[in-house]
């Protein structure tokens, strides 16, 4: 799980181009959205894919991202759920 | 009519010329056929978080856009009107690659986004939350004229007070690669002094983004007076001797008048004759300069040649690297540019010291 | 009140239709071109729906008379039979008779060709002819080819979904400033893998008919058309005795400068291109008679622009409806489209049913026209509202 949630931190940086951001910056349950990391909607499309390419969950409304992409935790929670690769 | 001045300026492009206070002091010299712009770090411009989805071209914008805002003293204008040729390329070659390199899977948005040709003034308006007039002209050569056409427009009729207006367009890899292979990039590198002595087909390519605030509302910044535009979407060599007079003399000029000649030629062999039309005709007693050999050829490099019309009106000087011939004006009064792109879409622009 | 600026002609080819009559009868009989894809052959076949034009590019090319091997992007070859429709109606003979200028639009121009031959460039020189038609201005110079336009101003707005309005703009003003006598403007977009897959990756394309200012609306279906509109001065009109169809009352233009693809809650950028095309064609929001909105049947388009429009109408909203779900989502054609559309509307006093409306949206009250209706309309209001905060409205009049 901790394995998971460090390459979640890992790939958010290089995926969403967070390049001031350090891995130990994040916090596990910092809210990734709004006040916390600063990520917007177009950011949550981004991981959309990521969930589907990397991890086999497809959604289907980007709405659903919202709750998933709460914090690290609740993303790896959710991932270690759903997952089918 | 209200006269329509250029306030300020910012200037990426392949010379240093993002510091105002230098003009060509130390020239970058090239030995290839696609030269990079010269950046200044972007992070003492744009806050991380704004830029981490920018591509090249869109910060060159953002960052030319931010210097001529400061040094006009603005926060805010009525309206921003950019022209870019090719638009963002390198993010819609980023996509168009991943769709067929992914066949159509697993795509995410942000190229895509980046990718539309009204990125950079869309990104401008939001970086200082300018609600006023858009718009962006994505036509070839004459993109960044078109721009200056509607803001003049504007200005003129006092529409707006303050309009932001430049030219940006950024160089891509497979774009270059396949402009090599029909010939639209010379084939061997090239000095950038013996640029026009090249003999071969093509231009050496560049990039880079020209900003400026045009406004009809002179200030102790100002450069110039922008007199006049006109583009023409073709112009036959016969012809473009006569179009050019009746130009003039709209402005209540003739050749005589001009003090300075800045052409757009690019050392293509094909090409460059236009210019001669004019070099050897009308204007050959004339001081002529160029500058491609500096900045590139792209779709907007017209406004480096805007941008050095501008500085050279200021400054009452001009660098003896972009002379075209040995004639020496007294003063820099009135500066007339020519350009054209592979014969086509020729544009006229007049700027007067103020 | 300052004067409109007159519309003598206009050409349009698009998914319900080839020419202006064949729009109209679609229009008025409800018929909508959306269907399954058929010329492009995506991976998202199944899962999309567009508004197809009929014609193959090798039928294009015929009724252009263009011999192979020619470089027309599809981009070019449907902005060049809408022109040249909207030249013919106009009933200009000889172009060159007067100052005549063309300001066109694209936001994807020869990317049809790019993305078919992206790698094929790099391997053989069978198709390198198509690269120099990529660049959005390729399609203009190709127009104003067919047309004849030569030493003019030509050039290209490229404005996302909101551009074919912004060259309408642009075109009316350089009338009215005296720089031109006649010009031709309007949009063109053709359908791309590039398109397709980049509205498919912001999640806003719907699966099925696109159902604007629908509560349960699932998103945009593509779309691709070209339209043209011939605006000519006042001197030209008097002096050739030309019949005028309409007039370009009003326009504005404004940035929501809230967000790079997403309009603002409070819809502030739409908000302010009505009211200031008001401004312009002098007029008061009870004046307009007929809204065609933008109406993507996006879930944040639709509540944007409706939370604008009753922002600028109060109380009284006059009857609007959107017609993309009968064209799609034709980008930067799509003011065009709309403007064709709002001079029919005007000239046979009807109003267009928003199709496949059922269920109100729960944020406010406003219902789309939903039937054909008959009222007597003299001015029309047109929305087209697009990526990177551009908002753009026109107004349309009956009278000068």
């Amino acid at each position: 799980m901790s394995d998971l949630k460090q390459e979640l931190k890992e790939k958010i940086i290089t995926q969403l181009n967070l390049e001031d951001i350090a891995i130990d910056e994040i916090a596990d349950n910092d809210s990734l959205f709004g006040d916390g990391l600063g990520l917007d909607s177009i950011d949550a499309l981004e991981l959309i894919v990521m969930l589907d390419k990397d991890y086999g969950i497809k959604l289907t409304d980007p709405k659903e991202g919202k709750k998933i992409f709460e914090s690290i935790e609740v993303m790896a929670n959710y991932i270690t759920k759903h997952r089918t690769k | 009519m209200e006269k329509v001045f250029i306030n300020s300026i910012g200037s990426i492009s392949t010379q240093r010329t993002f510091d105002n206070n230098d003009f060509l002091e130390e020239i970058t010299t090239y030995e290839d056929n696609i030269i990079p712009a010269i950046e200044p770090n972007y992070k003492d411009f744009i806050p991380p978080a704004a830029a981490r989805r920018m591509a090249k071209g869109i910060k060159m914008g953002v960052v030319a856009a931010k210097i001529a805002m400061e040094e006009a003293k603005l926060l805010n204008v009525d309206a921003i009107i950019t022209g870019t040729g090719m638009g963002c390329v390198r993010d819609s070659e980023k996509f168009v690659t991943a769709i067929l390199d992914n066949n159509e899977q697993f795509l995410t948005p942000t190229s895509f986004i980046q990718s539309t040709h009204n990125t950079v003034a869309g990104q401008i308006a939001l970086g200082i939350g300018c609600k006023g007039y858009n718009f962006t002209y994505v036509h070839s050569s004459i993109s960044f004229e078109s721009a200056l056409i509607d803001a003049l427009m504007q200005l003129k009729l006092k529409e707006a007070k303050n309009i932001l207006v430049g030219g940006v367009d950024e160089s891509g890899e497979h774009t270059n690669a396949i402009h090599e292979l029909i010939r639209h990039i010379k084939p061997e590198k090239i000095n950038t002094n013996k640029l026009l002595q090249s003999n071969t087909e093509g231009a050496v390519f560049g990039e880079g983004a020209n900003f400026f605030v045009l406004s009809n509302n002179k200030q102790n910044s100002s450069y110039a007076q922008l007199l006049d535009v006109k583009t023409f979407n073709t112009l036959p060599k016969s012809e473009l001797t006569t179009n050019l007079v009746e130009f003039l003399n709209n402005n209540n000029l003739s050749a005589d008048d001009i003090d300075v000649l800045i052409s757009g030629n690019n050392g293509d062999v094909n090409f460059d004759n236009y210019y001669l039309e004019l070099t050897e005709g009308p204007f050959k007693n004339t001081q002529q300069v160029y500058y491609k050999h500096l900045s590139g050829e792209f779709n907007t490099a017209s406004s480096f040649g805007f941008w050095l019309g501008a500085k050279i009106l200021k400054t009452q000087y001009l660098p003896s690297e972009i002379s075209l011939n040995t004639i020496k004006s007294k003063g820099f009064g009135i500066v007339l540019l020519y350009n054209q792109y592979r014969g086509k879409n020729h544009s006229f622009t007049l700027l007067r010291q103020c | 009140m300052s004067k409109g600026v007159a519309i003598t002609g206009m050409g349009i080819i698009s998914a319900i239709g080839n020419n202006v009559a064949e729009n109209y009868r679609s229009l008025i009989d409800g018929r909508t071109g959306i269907s399954q894809i058929s010329k492009i052959n995506t991976l998202h076949k199944n899962s999309i729906m567009v508004g197809e034009i009929e014609f193959t590019n090798g039928e294009l090319e015929a009724k252009l008379g263009l011999s192979a091997p020619n470089n027309y992007s599809r981009t070019a070859l449907l902005g060049a039979i809408a022109a040249k429709e909207a030249i013919a109606n106009a009933k200009i003979t000889d172009i060159k008779a007067h100052r005549t200028g063309l300001i066109s639009s694209t936001s994807v121009g020869g990317m049809d060709m790019t993305e078919k031959y992206y790698y094929d460039y790099l391997e053989s020189e069978d198709n390198r002819r198509y690269i120099e038609g990529h660049h959005a201005g390729d399609s203009t110079e190709k127009i104003a080819e067919q047309l004849g336009i030569d030493q003019s101003l030509v050039t290209t707005i490229s404005t996302a979904c909101s551009s074919a309005a912004n060259a309408i703009m642009f075109g009316a003003r350089l009338i009215k400033t005296g720089q031109l006598d006649r010009v031709i403007v309007g949009g063109t977009d053709c359908l791309s893998k590039f398109t397709i897959n980049g509205f498919k990756t912001l999640m806003i394309l719907s699966d099925t008919h696109n159902t604007p200012f629908d509560e349960n609306r699932k998103g945009l279906n593509l779309g691709e058309a070209a339209a043209y509109l011939v605006l000519e001065s006042e001197m030209l009109v008097k002096k050739e005795k030309k019949k005028v169809l309409g007039y370009v009352a009003g326009y504005g233009n404004a940035n929501d400068a809230f967000h790079q693809t997403a309009s603002s809650e409070n819809g502030d950028g739409a908000t302010l291109s009505m009211e200031k095309a008001l401004t312009v064609a002098g007029l008061e929001p009870k004046d307009i008679d007929y809204i065609n909105a933008h109406g993507t049947a996006t879930g944040n388009n639709d509540l944007s622009e409706g939370r604008a429009i009753i922002r600028v109408f109060g109380e009284e909203v006059p009857e609007f409806s959107s017609t993309k779900a009968y064209t799609g989502h034709t980008l930067a054609a799509a003011g065009a489209i709309e403007a064709v559309y709002a001079i029919l509307s005007l000239q046979n006093n009807i109003i267009y049913p928003n199709l496949n409306f059922k269920t109100p949206m729960k944020e406010f009250a406003l219902i789309p026209q939903t039937k054909l209706k008959e009222k007597v309309l003299n001015v029309v209001l047109s929305n087209s509202l697009g990526f990177g905060g551009n908002c753009s409205t026109l107004i349309f009049s009956k009278r000068p």
